[in-house]
């Protein structure tokens, strides 16, 4: 057994340097893949992540398509080579969860109902994995599928907020998750207050929960603001060329 | 229902850049039910209008909509389209629109008297042909039914076909049609835009027809720019000097 690192370090900073409640460096790009209607590449530190959306399409296999509106996929999938041990392609039940988690988050923001048997595909992969893949994907997958074009009530960020030898952390990374005492992920509509996406694994109190809510929303609009430059800065560059 | 009689507090200025949950403009009173209008590309949440996707603001009056920058084409009854021929049935023909949807052509919207005994429809539009349509029949729970009985329908037999983001084709045709007017009588040619983005461009020569194209990449790559109708004069005027 490796001995636990110090997360919290003396002078109250996380073991990288971060304050407790101050985000990893993040990078986004939409419009990356040509063949893809939509696309986009989210960095949150050293967790890479690439999304890609296709649609509204024809339904194959024909009998999945629903007569009232548009039959939402979503694939989570992490690279062989994203981890430091080799991960097997095949999809685990981890990444079926998160796709399902990814999907439904999604779902609640796409106007499905105004492309009746119809598809839109999303894929995510995950590059590199060092925590809060699920919240990256999400992000970059709601950032595909503004640059696809599709009618949606908002944008989604993503971003957890974990709780490390007793204090609650924002934007937590692999080494917090694994010796950490709880995870929390979340999936934030900035502009309709709404929250997509709820996971909680681990254990806080009541009290610690609402905080953490507060400190995962607070940290989300800040991505939530780069997602919508982001889009805008697509366009900007065009403009300057 | 949107009812946009009572006074708007517009919050953007026309033709800006705006994504998937900004807010456009608040009313003066609040509505029941949220409400998505798939033509303005708005939806209205309370007392708040705010955009569905990716596009420029128009404001006419006291009335804001979208315009898309992104999105695949998405068909209405009385769209005119091009389309490419994929299938020859027995009695019609398969054409693929760029739409979600496959769209059918009925022999008999083409041939007098037809009789499946007698005629091959193969020699009459084949796989590969390119046939300009207006939508006859959709009506989302089937798919949709061409028709080419009208002035300007029918199979292409010379030019040139190209094919742009759908997104971009009002900014092709421009308001009142004024791109497209100034494209015509710069250079003389016969051009149709079809609504699922595709261009019939037929020339007297080769050079007027490459000048054509070029123009219309260059206003597919700068549909959001302001003054792009001067822009496109003075390309014409360079070219074509």
């Amino acid at each position: 057994m490796i001995e636990k690192p110090v997360l919290i370090r003396d002078d109250g900073l996380r073991h990288d340097g971060r304050r407790p409640d101050e985000l990893r460096p993040i990078k986004m790009q939409v419009g990356i893949l040509k063949n893809a209607d939509g696309s986009a590449y989210v960095e949150y530190g050293k967790t890479k992540v690439v999304a890609a959306v296709y649609g509204p399409r024809e339904v194959h296999p024909r009998h999945l398509a629903l007569p009232d509106r548009a039959l939402i996929r979503c694939r989570y999938h992490m690279a062989p080579f994203s981890t430091s041990d080799r991960k097997s392609p095949a999809p685990s039940r981890r990444e079926i969860e998160l796709s399902k988690v990814i999907r439904e988050a999604l779902e609640a923001v796409i106007f499905s109902e105004l492309f009746p048997r119809t598809s839109i595909d999303i894929f995510i992969e995950v590059l590199q994995a060092d925590g809060g893949t699920r919240t990256t994907g999400l992000t970059a997958a709601s950032l595909a599928l503004a640059d696809a074009g599709i009618p949606m009530r908002d944008l989604i960020a993503g971003v957890a907020v974990g709780k490390v030898d007793g204090v609650l952390v924002l934007d937590i990374d692999e080494l917090e998750d694994e010796y950490g005492e709880a995870d929390m992920p979340i999936g934030y509509a900035a502009s309709i207050d709404e929250i997509m996406l709820l996971q909680l694994n681990g254990v806080l109190t009541l009290e610690e929960f609402r905080r953490a809510i507060e400190l995962a929303k607070e940290g989300a609009r800040k991505i939530y603001d780069q997602m919508k430059k982001t889009l805008h800065d697509k366009y900007l560059k065009i403009i300057e060329k | 229902m949107i009812t946009m009689s009572s006074q708007l507090k517009i919050l953007v200025a026309d033709r800006q850049i705006v994504r998937p949950g900004d807010i456009l403009a608040v009313m003066e009173q609040k509505i029941q039910r949220p409400s998505y209008n798939p033509e303005k590309h708005v939806y209205i949440c309370e007392d708040k209008i705010m955009s569905a996707v990716l596009g420029l603001a128009s404001i006419n009056d006291n009335d804001i909509s979208v315009i898309p920058l992104e999105g695949r084409y998405f068909p209405r009854v009385g769209d005119t389209v091009i389309g490419l021929v994929v299938g020859v049935g027995i009695t019609n023909w398969l054409l693929d629109i760029r739409a979600p949807y496959k769209a059918v052509l009925n022999a008999g919207e083409v041939i007098e008297n037809f009789s499946p005994i007698t005629t091959n429809l193969r020699d009459y539009i084949d796989v590969g042909d390119y046939i300009v349509a207006k939508i006859a029949v959709f009506d989302r729970t089937r798919d949709l039914l061409l028709t080419v009985k009208g002035k300007g329908l029918g199979k292409i037999t010379e030019g040139i076909v190209i094919e742009i983001e759908p997104s971009r084709v009002p900014r092709v045709i421009g308001k009142k049609g004024s791109m497209l007017n100034l494209l015509t009588s710069r250079t003389g040619c016969n051009i149709l835009v079809a609504q699922n983005g595709v261009v019939w461009i037929r020339c007297k020569d080769e050079r007027s027809s490459e000048v054509v194209v070029k123009a219309i990449r260059l206003i597919e790559s700068r549909a959001h720019m302001r003054g792009l109708t001067e822009h496109v004069r003075m390309f014409l005027d360079k070219e074509l000097a």
